[in-house]
């Protein structure tokens, strides 16, 4: 299943990012992960990457990006569009910023006419849904994806994953947004309104008007008739709406698409990814790796915390700045160990799982050549193992 | 409330908080409403139900209790205490209505986690209060003022009804002296610049900003500057340690390393003063957060 990017450092599977950047066959990348960890980076480093290195068309598609990250991309303006960002030789980087609203917008308007669209817009249903409803963003950014992938204009397209509540959303949204727009209790809403509308349920059967009266007394009458005249007009379009859905969802599971989880070496972030990888393993989807984000390194690994510190202590009248120093040492010797236990429970978990550290910086990255410092040079490969490996 | 950007320690903040909040033998409810579990997860028990459960015990005999609401359950719960809907709930539930209501409908599912919060902070049993302090680890900065914003978004939808008159009581309370919300940090870029922006939205959005908690501080390690390389050796050499050129070269770099950092959270450190909100520190746990950390933590937040 793994090993397609894979080779063999020392006693673990090395991601190459590289190899899954410079292949032609791969036409898609997703980084996903907990919120925090640095996707929306991982995303444009790998963008600028495959343009600058391997002369790719890329576009990078960021949700959220930090206001200097997203700067440095030329993402000063919102305008749901690719917008170039650098071109290297045959290699060009665009970049895009999601406005969900606006993608929804657009839905709207290529499926039905400017008429009905009008009065679709006037819903405050409508209005609501598509600036705030928790799915619509995972919904839009699948979306986007579609639209961007249709185009044909792109070697490769990066994807970073919006922050969601839970790392699954981006994978669930749209198949609850489908079936919702899709489904029983639509239907239900639905035949009322196009049976004249006067009474919301008066054809429903005895044993719905429970339902409907506990319907109408939680959600309110004004509200009902929103959604009504909400649902009846996007039903005409959104026939297909699981249909997209599930497109979707079959091009996230093909080999052209290399997803990478992306994690820091910390309790929530592993677990997030531990979560992550089952899930991504369970649905079939390609899961490429794991970038490991803000991994701290010892000069001197063969000094340990305890005896940094008891030598500090004996040397601390008489050497005040070398005992500082070996404090220094052993407050990261602790720190790399922490994170070593850490990132354990993955690397223990799913063995076959390539990765790669990016050790930590001191500041963020908010410029391109930052970006392209982000991966570090790949360590060295080593011969195959005499024994097969675990794959 | 508690919220910061993700990966910050919200959780781990929120569960000191509530510690310190009980030490002296209070009653406090740590809720959280993202389905992550994060709390039994800290205190390494097993998921919480949707059921009000003692997870620690504070110094001075206080107890903390923690709840995982999720919307569905706080849906048919509201359901059943205010319409008696017991067998329609359910048939709600069937028919994908609950589904909708908490999913689907902009704003009711957050007004619904913020109705539950608002029920235990105003609970009382024999004209006491049940709980001292409700602590929630609230979502993240990135959308926690449209989470306490909940009558906007309702009010958009519902001009009259129930959804207005519940979103219009948990609005007032988040408005109120009895709310604070506290704003968790690291000594990082992009944690600070998130904090400041949220600052500016929850101000805007008149909901009460409590303190700004720098978590994960490192203790200042009393190091002068950098330390030659001559220095190095003759002290590894004094404690027997071995001198070799790599080892000092090693430490040498490290050391110019922390300094750097140092001096970038100096910079840092006065950005968050210049904020305005009181800061507390917490301090970097080597051991991470287990049941000892939040000790810790919770003595820093007294």
């Amino acid at each position: 299943m793994i090993g397609r990017y894979a080779r063999v450092v020392a006693d673990h599977f090395a991601l190459d990012t590289d190899t899954i950047l410079a292949d032609p066959e791969v036409r898609i990348v997703v980084c996903c992960g907990a919120g925090g960890v640095g996707k929306t980076t991982t995303a444009a480093a790998c963008a600028l990457r495959a343009a600058e290195e391997h002369g790719r068309r890329t576009v990078v598609l960021t949700i959220d990006p930090a206001r200097r990250l997203a700067q440095s991309l030329g993402l000063t303006e919102l305008d749901n569009r690719p917008r170039l960002v650098k071109t290297a030789g045959d290699g060009e980087l665009h970049a895009m910023m999601l406005d969900m609203k606006r993608t929804f917008d657009e839905v709207v308007e290529a499926h039905t006419n400017p008429e009905r669209a009008k009065e679709i817009f006037a819903n405050p249903f409508y209005q609501a849904m598509s600036s705030t409803f928790s799915g619509t963003q995972e919904y839009m950014a699948m979306e986007k994806l579609g639209q961007l992938r249709a185009e044909d204009r792109w070697d490769l397209i990066v994807v970073d994953t919006p922050p969601s509540r839970s790392a699954l959303d981006f994978l669930d949204a749209p198949a609850r947004l489908a079936r919702f727009l899709d489904g029983r209790m639509l239907r239900l809403l639905l035949a009322p309104a196009k049976a004249g509308g006067r009474s919301m349920f008066r054809f429903v059967s005895a044993s719905f008007s429970l339902f409907s009266r506990a319907v109408e007394k939680v959600i309110g009458g004004q509200l009902l008739r929103d959604l009504s005249g909400f649902v009846e007009a996007l039903d005409s379009m959104f026939g297909g709406f699981r249909a997209r859905a599930e497109r979707t969802y079959r091009v996230l599971q093909h080999p052209q698409t290399a997803f990478l989880l992306v994690a820091t070496p910390e309790s929530d972030a592993i677990r997030e990814a531990c979560y992550f990888a089952e899930r991504l393993v369970a649905e079939r989807m390609p899961l490429a790796g794991l970038v490991l984000n803000r991994v701290h390194t010892t000069a001197v690994p063969g000094l340990s915390a305890a005896d940094s510190l008891r030598a500090a202590e004996a040397i601390a009248e008489s050497h005040p700045g070398a005992a500082a120093a070996l404090r220094v040492h052993a407050e990261l010797m602790q720190l790399v160990v922490r994170e070593q236990r850490v990132t354990a429970r993955f690397t223990r978990a799913f063995p076959a799982v390539p990765y790669v550290e990016v050790p930590a910086l001191p500041t963020d990255v908010h410029d391109l050549d930052g970006l392209r410092s982000f991966f570090p040079a790949p360590p060295s490969a080593t011969p195959a193992p005499t024994s097969p490996a675990p794959v | 409330m508690v919220t910061g950007k993700g990966g910050t320690g919200k959780t781990t903040v929120a569960a000191a908080l509530a510690l310190t909040l009980a030490a002296g033998g209070h009653r406090v409810l740590l809720v959280e409403v993202e389905g992550r579990q994060g709390i039994a997860q800290l205190f390494g028990i097993e998921p919480l139900p949707y059921e009000e459960r003692k997870v620690a015990e504070a110094e001075g005999g206080g107890e903390v209790r923690a709840l995982a609401v999720d919307p569905e359950s706080a849906l048919l719960e509201y359901l059943d205490r205010f319409y008696r809907l017991g067998a329609a709930g359910r048939a709600l539930r069937r028919l994908g209505a609950i589904d909708f209501a908490t999913t689907i409908a902009p704003g009711v599912r957050d007004v619904l986690l913020t109705g539950k919060v608002k029920e235990a902070a105003t609970r009382t049993e024999g004209g006491h209060r049940v709980y001292r302090a409700v602590v929630l680890d609230a979502p993240p900065a990135g959308r926690i003022g449209r989470f306490l914003n909940v009558t906007t978004e309702t009010a958009r939808l519902a001009k009259v009804g129930p959804i207005k008159t519940q979103s219009e009581g948990v609005a007032a309370l988040l408005r109120s002296p009895m709310t604070a919300v506290h704003l968790v940090t690291l000594l990082e870029e992009m944690p600070i610049q998130e904090t400041a922006d949220t600052l500016a939205e929850l101000t805007e959005l008149r909901l009460p900003v409590g303190k700004v908690i720098i978590n994960a501080a490192r203790p200042p390690l009393l190091v002068e500057g950098l330390v030659s390389q001559a220095e190095l050796r003759a002290g590894l050499a004094a404690a027997g340690l071995p001198a070799d050129p790599a080892t000092v070269a090693g430490l040498h770099l490290e050391t110019q390393d922390y300094l750097a950092r140092e001096q970038l959270e100096t910079r840092l450190r006065l950005e968050v003063a210049g904020l305005g909100r009181p800061v507390v520190e917490l301090p970097l746990l080597p051991g991470g957060a287990d049941r000892a950390g939040l000790a810790t933590l919770a003595a820093a937040l007294r």
